[in-house]
């Protein structure tokens, strides 16, 4: 039951990362997507195997190494912006400066 | 079939993801989007509550609510200057990105709605599990520990601090 909203996050997701172009806008629709296989693994856990606890602790390890992701992707977005002034990603061609 | 009490929090949960998330990935204002993105969280959070996952409810609110918002709220603000929005945040790629999202979330109702008939299964006993229980698992090492993930997120953590700090200080 709780799936279809998740489906409808993970779709959001696919096309806010498809179409948007600022930096952080990506970085935010990465997350509705984490979000939503997140909230899979505690649905199919909780209807499916309520004895078990394995789902959770898979959406506790996920948030946690989230959390390291998205700190470490802000951290390259403000460090591109010091060398480019921008963060739109059409004009962020090179790998190195 | 559940309670009524717990229909209506269905539709009250399910309704606040969906318009939320869909406002997050078409909004133009970059702040309004992380906004959005916040009740998202929260509302996923509040799935967690209904799912009588305390913990991973509460842990939900800590790290995305207070840790994860507010970094992207520091990132929005220290790269865009208030004022000027005159930038679109989307590119000309509209096209594709409907199409790729249309359909993955056709095959996945389909395949959601040929198992319709678990849908109304309401919710089994958990079985007591307290936080007792938690912390033995996630330190003990027999069948259904979790000591090794849990070192390795530790490592993860570590490396990501030494890593956004010399990512990102002066050069």
């Amino acid at each position: 039951m709780y799936l279809i909203p998740s489906l409808i996050m993970f779709g959001c997701g696919v096309y806010g990362f498809i179409t948007r172009k600022n930096m952080i806008a990506i970085l935010i629709s990465l997350e509705l997507m984490l979000n939503s296989v997140d909230i899979n693994f505690v649905v199919f856990n909780r209807y499916l195997y309520p004895a078990q606890h394995d789902g959770m602790f898979f959406t506790l390890f996920a948030i946690a190494i989230a959390a390291a992701e998205t700190a470490v992707a802000i951290a390259i977005i403000i460090n591109v912006y010091r060398v480019v002034k921008n963060v739109d990603i059409n004009q962020i061609t090179k790998m190195k400066f | 079939m559940e309670s009524l009490g717990n229909v209506i929090m269905y539709v009250i949960i399910a309704l606040t993801i969906i318009v939320f998330s869909v406002l997050a990935v078409t909004t133009k204002k970059i702040l309004r989007s992380a906004t959005y993105l916040l009740f998202v969280l929260l509302a996923t959070a509040a799935i967690y509550f209904q799912m009588d996952y305390e913990f991973l409810g509460a842990t939900q609110i800590a790290v995305y609510a207070g840790g994860i918002v507010v970094l992207f709220v520091f990132a929005i603000m220290l790269t865009h200057k208030p004022g000027d929005d005159a930038q679109p945040l989307e590119s000309h790629k509209r096209i594709a990105g409907i199409i790729a999202c249309a359909t993955g979330v056709v095959l996945c109702g389909v395949a959601l709605f040929s198992y319709a008939k678990f849908c109304g299964k309401s919710l089994l006993a958990t079985g007591d599990f307290t936080i007792d229980q938690l912390g033995e698992a996630l330190l003990s090492t027999d069948k259904f520990g979790y000591l090794l993930p849990f070192e390795a997120v530790s490592v993860l953590l570590l490396a990501c601090i030494i890593g956004g700090v010399v990512i990102a200080r002066k050069r």
